[in-house]
Order: structure tokens, then C-alpha cells, then sequence
């Protein structure tokens, strides 16, 4: 099944070979730096001399320019902040919610029966739909960009959680029983555990979703934050700036993706598809 | 027959459930916002005639198969090219780290820059550049993660560049490149949706941003109800379109599962 979380991909063998790894490593990484300067120096080019219309596309130099000059000004601190806060929090409630209604309807087959025609129906369909609905309901406030994005980032979590309960070895199960575990304990000794890196899979999946909800909802709802910081620079014709914020808020899509393969390390360091990428 | 009617009601139950509670509970709902589910229902002809799903539904479904066509093609042509290079790949691999955290939405302003957002290329090139990174990356990790005996033993029976490519790497890669798929599609969805609310504009979101700003609540429920269908319906195709295509696949994995 594709939804199984590449953590548990088996590592590529080693090639016989290969160079040590260590040296592989930092070759790789300043091929990387490499590829960086030649996008960024190529964008350049193109604006510099006047193949991409520089109205469109400004020379990389002045939106870094544009960034720098932001990054002392007080407004920018207060959107990004308010779009993290939005983010985090939304997060934080599918995260809650998925995992908890995950667990027990992963842990009661009648409710897992009862409920799958619903949950496959319910999943696909897009959270953008419920732009309309928050609009009339909160207008450009918080909570339109909050239902949109536990709507969108719950089913992601849900559907995780479920495969990682269904994932629990039986014998596991079966042991706990005959020692007379209660289902608490089993589920924090025997379900936890199998169902942990599918719980941070999800986490993954669902982050880069709650930032695309989040921006989405500053840009086209108008919810204070660097979407719609955005959207304003864009209409006000603002190039530059309208580019340094695409990478500002592109850098945030960075740091959240880093931070779940952070989070996914530290908490998966037992996990055989941890140990063996460190050994 | 006993067990299929118990699997239908399972599946069928639950939902009559929601539905019964919405109809019932919404009966005699007053408020503008939460219309009667029967007066949403009588509204659903009269609002998407067929006219109007030629005019609005056709051509957002068209951009949408459009703009995902060009990101399939192209991510997979430019992941197998980077997954079979190492060099390539180490060479790219910042640049599209970055790409692909780059929340797709905010490429909205950025073509509008350049090509408008009236017509169709703005959101064709939107979506298509939306749902290009995470089928790349993961054409670029299936066709990494090959098991390497099997390139090995191509290799040694002299099989030649095109047909290693046709019969082992792109089958190899075709589980990755369909859940990248996936994520693409729903991706997709977004951005059909999201640039149609940017300037004048027809299409489906764009009728029931339509609707919103009018006031017009029973229709613009419908236009909700049909997205949501709309939803279900592109998932379940390429539900269809995979199982067929990862037969093998999925057969392997159920054995190897002991199912």
C-alpha cells in the first residue's frame, strides 16, 4: 500500500564500492550549494539581461534585497507569526483529534466496519469547498483559516492512525490478552508503539498540508498573516516584494518539513528504519 | 447472501444515519446560513443545468486533466532522468527540496504576474506546476530505491538502455510514482479551485465564490455538495486506475502480508 510511511522503506543496500561515506556526503553537498548558485545565477541572467521581462521576473539580488529590507519591519514578524500560530494550532487540534478517534476506531472492528464507507467518502472531498461556508461564518477571521485547516489535515492523520492500529501484530495482541492487559495498557504498550511512525508519518503529511491551508486561507479569504501580505504585494505591484515573500513563506515550508524529519528521528531512535540510516 | 447484505448495510448504514440526522435536523432550520437539506436538494436542478456545467464544470475538470497530464509526463520524465544520475541528483537536490516546500497556492500571484489570470494558461501552468514536485520526487525516490539485483541482472543479460528503462526502472519506480500521483491530484483539486477565485472568472469555484457573494445559500450549497462529489468521483477513478496498473504489485504485497 503506498500510504505506508517511507520510514519503513527498507534502506538502500550499499553498493559495493562505493565510496566511503563520509566523502560521498560532502561531495553530494557542494554538488547541492552547486545547484543552488547555478538556479539562482541562471534566474539572474534572465532578468539582468532582459529575456524574462524584468517586470516579472526581478533580478534575484534585489528580492533578496526586498527580504532583507522586511525582515526589520514589524509587520512582517506579526504575519509571520500570526501564520505559524495558525498553522500550529490547527495542527495541534487534527493531530489531537486524528489520533484519538483513529485509536478507538482503529482498536473496535464494528466501528472500523461501520465507519469506512463514511471516512472514504468524507476524505477526498476538498477542504477548499468549505471557503465559501467559512466565509459566510467567520469572514476574514482565525477561524475560517483553523476549520480549513483541521478539515483538511484530520483526514490526513485519521486514515494514518487507522493503518497504523490495523498494522498491530496479532500474536502481540493475543500475548497482552493472556496476560491480562487492560486496554489502556495495551493500547500504550503494544498499539503505541506500532502505530508511532505511522502517528509521525502523519504528522509530516499532515504540517506541509496546514501550511498550504493556512496560506491559502490569508490569500483568498484575507485572514491576517504572509498570505495575505501576499496577496497585497502582488496587487499593489510590488514585485520584488511579492517574490521575497513567496520565499519567505517557501522557507517556512523548509522548516516545517525539516522539523518533522526532526521530530520522526528523535522520537522513532528504537525503530530498526532509523537505526539502520545512522548505523 | 447473508454476508453481502451485512457489508452493504455496514458500508450503506452510517451514512443514512448523517443523512437522516442533516434532513431531519436541518427541517425546520431558519437560520440563512444552515438551509433545510430538502431546500438544497429542490435547488440542485435548477442550478446546475446542463448549460451550466458545460459552461463552469467542463472547463475547470479540463484545466484540472490538463495541468495534472503536463505534471505526470514531465515529472516522471524529469525524476527518472535525476533518479538514475547520481551526480544529477545531488545537483538538484537543495533546489527541490525547496520547491516542493513551497506552499503551492502562492504561486497563484506569481503567474498572474505573467500570464494573467483570465484565461486558461495562468491556471493551467498553476496547477501543472502545483502537482509537478510531488510526483518528481517521488519518480526520483522510486526510481533510487530499485532493488539493485534487479538492475544488475538486467545489466548482465544485455538488456539495452530503453528496455532496462521500460521494463525494469519505470515498473520498479510505478508504486512511488503513483502515490506522488495521488498527493498531486488532491493538490490539483486546490489549485483548480484557488485560481478561479482570482479575478473575473468562470468556472466551477468561481460560481460558487459567485453564489457566497450574492447570498444566494441554498446554491451555494449545491455548488459545495458538488465539489465534495466531484472529489469522491477523482479519487474513486484513480483508485480504479491504479489497481488496474498495480495489479502486481498490490498482489505481491498482499502475499508477502499473508492475507
Amino acid at each position: 500500500m503506498s500510504s505506508s510511511p517511507s520510514t519503513l522503506a527498507p534502506p538502500a543496500r550499499p553498493r559495493v564500492g562505493a565510496r566511503p561515506r563520509r566523502l560521498r556526503r560532502s561531495h553530494d553537498l557542494r554538488l547541492g550549494v552547486v545547484g543552488v548558485l547555478i538556479v539562482l545565477a541562471g534566474a539572474e541572467t534572465l532578468s539582468r539581461t532582459g529575456i524574462v521581462n524584468p517586470d516579472f521576473l526581478p533580478p534575484v539580488t534585489a528580492m533578496y534585497a526586498a527580504l532583507f529590507e522586511m525582515l526589520g519591519e514589524g509587520w512582517f514578524w506579526e504575519a509571520l507569526w500570526l501564520t505559524v500560530r495558525g498553522w500550529a494550532i490547527g495542527l495541534a487540534a487534527a493531530m489531537a483529534l486524528g489520533v484519538v478517534v483513529g485509536f478507538v476506531i482503529g482498536s473496535v472492528p464494528f466501528l472500523r466496519k461501520v465507519t469506512s464507507s463514511t471516512i472514504e467518502f468524507l476524505r477526498p472531498i476538498p477542504s477548499v469547498a468549505l471557503i465559501p461556508l467559512v466565509i459566510l461564518l467567520f469572514g476574514a477571521q482565525p477561524q475560517s483559516a483553523f476549520v480549513l485547516v483541521l478539515y483538511a489535515a484530520f483526514w490526513q492523520v485519521l486514515v494514518q492512525v487507522l493503518y497504523g492500529v490495523a498494522d498491530v501484530d496479532p500474536v502481540a495482541r493475543d500475548t497482552a490478552r493472556s496476560y491480562q492487559f487492560g486496554p489502556l495498557r495495551v493500547a500504550r504498550s503494544v498499539i503505541y508503539p506500532t502505530a508511532l511512525p505511522y502517528i509521525l508519518t502523519a504528522f509530516r503529511l499532515g504540517a506541509a498540508v496546514a501550511l498550504i491551508l493556512e496560506i491559502t486561507a490569508e490569500l483568498v479569504i484575507g485572514v491576517d498573516g504572509l498570505g495575505r501580505e501576499l496577496g497585497i504585494a502582488q496587487s499593489s505591484n510590488a514585485v520584488p516584494e511579492t517574490y521575497a515573500l513567496v520565499i519567505a513563506i517557501g522557507l517556512i515550508g523548509v522548516a516545517v518539513n525539516l522539523l518533522a524529519r526532526f521530530v520522526e528521528r528523535k522520537a522513532l531512535w528504537w525503530h530498526p528504519s532509523v537505526r539502520s540510516e545512522n548505523s | 447472501m447473508t454476508r453481502f447484505l451485512k457489508a452493504a448495510g455496514y458500508a450503506v448504514g452510517l451514512p443514512a444515519i448523517l443523512l437522516t440526522a442533516w434532513w431531519f435536523g436541518s427541517a425546520s432550520s431558519t437560520d440563512p446560513f444552515w438551509p433545510p437539506l430538502s431546500t438544497i436538494i429542490e435547488t440542485f436542478p435548477t442550478t446546475w443545468t446542463w448549460d451550466r456545467i458545460v459552461a463552469d464544470v467542463f472547463p475547470s475538470l479540463a484545466r484540472l486533466g490538463i495541468g495534472f497530464g503536463i505534471a505526470v509526463v514531465l515529472g516522471i520524465v524529469l525524476g527518472t532522468a535525476i533518479g538514475l544520475s547520481p551526480t544529477l541528483r545531488a545537483l538538484s537536490e537543495p533546489v527541490l527540496e525547496f520547491f516542493r516546500a513551497v506552499p503551492p497556492p502562492v504561486l497563484v500571484p506569481i503567474i498572474a504576474l505573467f500570464a494573467g489570470y483570465t484565461g486558461w494558461l495562468g491556471k493551467i501552468i498553476t496547477i501543472a506546476l502545483g502537482c509537478l514536485w510531488p510526483i518528481l520526487l517521488n519518480t526520483v525516490e522510486g526510481v533510487r530505491g530499485l532493488e539493485p539485483v534487479l538492475g544488475d541482472t538486467a545489466r548482465s543479460y544485455h538488456l539495452s538502455r530503453w528496455r532496462r528503462l521500460v521494463f525494469v526502472v519505470l515498473p520498479g519506480a510505478s508504486p512511488r510514482i503513483f502515490t506522488g500521483a495521488r498527493q498531486a491530484l488532491s493538490i490539483g483539486v486546490i489549485l483548480m479551485v484557488i485560481s478561479e477565485l482570482f479575478g473575473a472568472n468562470r468556472g466551477l469555484g468561481a460560481a460558487i465564490v459567485q453564489f457566497q457573494r450574492s447570498f444566494a445559500i441554498p446554491q451555494m450549497w449545491t455548488g459545495v455538495i458538488l465539489l465534495g462529489l466531484i472529489g469522491v468521483l477523482l479519487a474513486a477513478v484513480f483508485k480504479v486506475v491504479e489497481n488496474r496498473m498495480l495489479a502486481w504489485y498490490l498482489g505481491q504485497r498482499q502475499i508477502e502480508r499473508g492475507e
